[in-house]
């Protein structure tokens, strides 16, 4: 069963910068999947296709069965949740629960199933007791793993994640790493961060310019070292992508 | 208060009074609060130029000559900021700031007026330490500005601040659209207020209206 399935996906900026050539991916239900690939090759792009954000060009979105169009758009928008890179754009209420409550409030839902929505999106990521604090007042980490949760409570299919590593500290990543394993949901994870990728995802796929280069198990992408110069990959020195399997 | 006549003194001593009990109640130090009242300084300068600036009938006082009217406005003018002040300062430092967001959407003030004061509390120290960051960047290339005639470059961060608060914005924007927002903020958490809530939020107003009524009496 396909949970994600994009074909021929072609988008170009207002500006006329075309970020997107025809872009072709199929990702299974329960598959973790990182999406690599050096700075401008279009993965943000690529991301906030998934859920209509950015309007495609040309080319097809389907999540489940479900084809991505203006009448389902709401639909579509619950089952694929993207964690956007900077969880300060992602966190913008007053405070942690307003936030965690407004994608499920915006559903449609209220009183105790959204009362409990909030707390089982806030015990997955460990948040519960910081509630009613501001996010400012939080930690990057901290953030992070609210931006998670503000997600999890529309209950979604499918997790799309730009940079989840970006800033944060190596306890607070393993933090976030433990979270992620814990959770039941297809995922596609943009990242910079070798090692995250392989440890999270069995599934990796390449991105340069605008289409899909390659795909395949995240440790033979990783060792195939011709493959990661063509496409400004590197691996971090002392780094063995065979070691973990 | 605002409309309480200029001449009734005891008028103002009475919200005077009011004032420092609700702070010695709410266990606020009258200190911090007079502290904290220091903002309204700047504006009170043009306050003090009024007696000297007016025009009409003037009273000699230590020598000076001055306005009668321009005496009675400035009066006016301080009494009525400082009092407004005191009470905004009492507000702000016993009520956090969600629930005096939360007060304007029960008093139904309209909720794009609400979201949009929420944005501002939120994004404050985001664009604050943006501005710290980019000040620390200037000076790490050296550049002191003392003089005013240096403000050029200050002029163009405050250009690219703008630009990346605007960006900052869209994405907001985009995050707000991935979690279903159409165009309207959803009301969340609004607190029920009971009767004795409601009884306890007027009895204070009501004694300042009842003040100002009997002043113009």
């Amino acid at each position: 069963m396909n949970a994600l399935e994009v074909r021929g996906l072609a988008f170009a900026y207002p500006d006329g910068l075309q970020a997107l050539f025809g872009v072709n991916l199929t990702i299974s239900r329960g598959e973790r999947v990182a999406l690599l690939g050096p700075n401008g090759a279009g993965k943000t792009t690529l991301a906030l296709h998934l859920n209509g954000v950015l309007p495609a060009g040309a080319g097809s979105v389907h999540v489940g069965v479900l084809e991505l169009n203006r009448a389902n758009l709401k639909e579509i928008r619950r089952r694929v949740a993207i964690v956007f890179q900077d969880p300060d754009d992602q966190l913008f209420m007053p405070t942690v629960r307003e936030d965690v409550a407004f994608g499920p409030a915006n559903l449609g839902i209220r009183g105790a199933e959204l009362d409990a929505r909030i707390h089982d999106a806030l015990a997955a990521v460990g948040m519960t007791e910081h509630a009613h604090r501001p996010p400012h007042h939080l930690s990057y980490g901290q953030r992070r793993r609210v931006a998670v949760a503000t997600v999890l409570a529309m209950e979604p299919e499918i997790l799309v994640m730009d940079e989840p590593t970006s800033n944060l500290d190596p306890a607070a990543k393993r933090e976030l790493a433990d979270i992620l394993q814990s959770l039941d949901l297809t995922m596609l994870m943009v990242t910079h961060d070798m090692p995250y990728a392989l440890e999270l995802c069995e599934r990796a796929v390449v991105m340069n310019r605008g289409t899909i280069t390659a795909d395949g198990p995240t440790h033979q992408i990783l060792a195939d070292e011709p493959l990661m110069r063509a496409n400004r990959l590197e691996l971090p020195y002392g780094f063995d992508p065979s070691f973990s399997r | 208060m605002v409309l309480t006549p200029r001449e009734a003194f005891w008028a103002y001593g009475l919200y005077a009074a009011i004032i420092v009990a609700l702070t010695l109640g709410a266990r606020v130090p009258l200190l911090t609060l007079i502290r904290r009242l220091a903002v309204e300084a700047p504006f009170l300068i043009f306050v003090v130029g009024l007696p000297f600036l007016a025009r009409g009938e003037r009273i000699d006082v230590v020598g000076l000559s001055l306005s009668v009217e321009g005496l009675w406005g400035a009066w006016n003018i301080f009494v009525k900021a400082t009092l407004g002040a005191a009470t905004m300062m009492l507000l702000a430092s016993t009520t956090p700031i969600t629930s005096i967001l939360q007060g304007f959407q029960k008093l139904r003030v309209p909720s794009v007026i609400v979201a949009i004061a929420g944005f501002m509390i939120r994004y404050m120290d985001v664009i604050a330490s943006e501005m710290r960051r980019m000040k620390v960047g200037r000076q790490s290339r050296g550049y002191e500005p003392r003089v005013l005639w240096q403000a050029r470059a200050l002029a163009s961060s405050a250009g690219t601040l703008f630009i990346r608060s605007y960006e900052r914005g869209e994405r907001v924007h985009l995050a707000m659209m991935s979690r279903g927002y159409a165009g309207a903020m959803p009301e969340l958490d609004v607190v029920e207020a009971s009767a004795e809530d409601w009884f306890t939020a007027f009895l204070i107003p009501a004694v300042a209206a009842m003040t100002c009524a009997a002043a113009w009496l």
